[in-house]
């Protein structure tokens, strides 16, 4: 099997320090990989990197596109970068003012990422509107509203249908359940892990919730000052950690 | 089925004056395709220790730990993703799911994971339920909220829905009434005769007798314990 991504000796400073270095790794289809580190670790940097957003100082980031292959889409042209943002790669932020339009209705945004790839349609899209608002369980009858009438966390949920409904291949999340209550977290938790499931998606999960990783990811890679630390399967590096810094950060959590 | 080869491991803890514990040397045991083979030995001295290094959740510092065709001790992530989806299945002594998540599709999820319809997922998940004494009411909620023995009880339901050729038992009976203990031991029973090699921690002494063809003692695997 041929890897999703294949990321080499990637790095990115700030001037003089060290936004990121010396990160390498192989996603394969179908595989969710968690980012753990504290605050200032470098695994937003090193999101942003993998993502497009920003432009990495070293190394290469190559992804299987549909057509030609292995690709490093740091060389590649700036339209080619923006056509896989839009149809193989979806980016859910934090925050989901930042990855939806605010004053558009629930339907448009979602509808949008599917004009974007030449729907022109408009029943089709909007019953595919309608469908994808269904599966994050948005009723029908909010298709028309804004996303400022929106709570938090159907916010976030309506944010997820936008990015998948063009059927990605490789997700990227910024703390996908940051700053959302638990119940409502825990909803997201299980809807993430249901589409992944049946749509075959790959993840790559940036947070520094360890009860969401062990629920999300089948892999982790922790971050401390811009190095990877530690990689390994979740649960091996949850339940045996082997660098001091990961053996910290596990024995730090509070238990409920 | 299963083979650990001269296997060992310590912990370091980096936070604790790097004290280094080794607390395995020289372990091995091989266990056949329809064969149950207890670990027996004091608190402490490593059951449950060896079975994570099976099931790959702790690193295994020297040797080989073969399950079918794969090395656990030396596989990349997703081979070993691989191997639990499949092959290797592990009924822990607790349950972790994701909160809000309704016991039967707790129970079905191994199945659908390995490409079963989610119907027929949902069907088999319910036999099991039912044959472990899950009242049909609390299918549809959340068993985060279960008694202790219901909890475990749902734990075996989905260690048992998928039908793993090797599978690892951490105290299966425990907490549990004679009724049901009596409906898992059958259940590990009908595993073995469909040819699973399981490896199994059992206090439950008589339950031991029943099953198991063949006891280890990993007392001669610690260091500083053997004789």
């Amino acid at each position: 099997m041929t890897p999703l991504l294949q990321v080499e000796n990637l790095a990115k400073y700030y001037g003089a320090r060290i936004g990121c270095t010396d990160v390498s790794f192989d996603l394969y289809p179908g595989e969710v990989m968690g980012i753990v580190g504290e605050s200032g670790s470098g695994k937003s940097t090193l999101l942003n990197c993998l993502a497009g957003h920003l432009r990495p100082d070293q190394g290469a980031v190559r992804f299987a596109t549909r057509s030609d292959g292995l690709r490093d889409t740091v060389t590649m042209s700036e339209p080619e970068r923006r056509m896989l943002g839009r149809t193989d790669w979806a980016f859910v932020h934090q925050h989901a003012r930042d990855g939806l339009r605010m004053n558009v209705s629930a339907g448009g945004n979602v509808g949008e990422r599917l004009m974007a790839v030449n729907a022109r349609h408009y029943g089709d899209i909007r019953e595919q509107a309608i469908d994808w608002l269904g599966r994050v369980e948005i009723t029908q009858d909010r298709i028309d509203d804004r996303p400022t009438a929106f709570s938090g966390g159907m916010q976030q949920r309506l944010q997820i249908a936008r990015n998948l409904v063009t059927g990605p291949r490789l997700v990227f999340m910024d703390e996908p359940t940051g700053g959302l209550d638990v119940s409502v977290q825990a909803r997201l938790l299980d809807l993430l892990r249901g589409l992944v499931r049946d749509m075959g998606l790959s993840a790559i999960i940036v947070t520094h919730d360890l009860a969401v990783v062990r629920l999300l990811a089948d892999r982790l890679m922790v971050m401390k000052d811009g190095h990877v630390v530690e990689t390994g399967l979740t649960d091996q590096v949850l339940d045996d950690p082997q660098h001091g810094y990961t053996q910290l950060l596990v024995s730090s959590v509070l238990q409920v | 089925m299963i083979s650990v080869e001269n296997v060992s491991k310590s912990f370091t803890l980096h936070n604790q004056g790097s004290t280094v514990i080794p607390v395995m040397a020289g372990a091995s045991l091989q266990v056949a395709a329809g064969e149950c083979v207890a670990l027996v030995g004091a608190s402490g001295a490593g059951k449950s220790t060896l079975m994570r290094m099976i099931y790959g959740n702790y690193l295994t510092a020297s040797g080989r730990i073969m399950v079918g065709d794969t090395d656990v001790a030396s596989a990349a992530p997703r081979e070993v993703i691989a191997l639990r989806r499949r092959t290797l299945g592990y009924v822990s002594q607790f349950l972790r799911v994701v909160p809000r998540v309704p016991t039967i599709d707790v129970v079905a999820e191994p199945l659908l994971l390995t490409g079963t319809g989610a119907d027929e997922a949902r069907a088999q998940a319910a036999t099991l339920l039912a044959r472990l004494n899950i009242p049909e009411r609390l299918w549809g909620l959340s068993p985060t909220t279960f008694s202790g023995g219901e909890q475990q009880r749902v734990n075996i339901a989905r260690g048992f829905a998928f039908a793993y050729p090797a599978l690892l038992l951490d105290e299966p009976t425990a907490s549990l009434d004679p009724t049901n203990r009596a409906t898992v031991l059958a259940m590990v029973q009908e595993a073995k005769a469909r040819g699973a090699a399981i490896i199994g921690i059992f206090h439950d002494h008589a339950a031991r007798e029943a099953l198991c063809d063949r006891q280890v003692d990993v007392t001669g695997f610690t260091p500083g314990l053997a004789a």
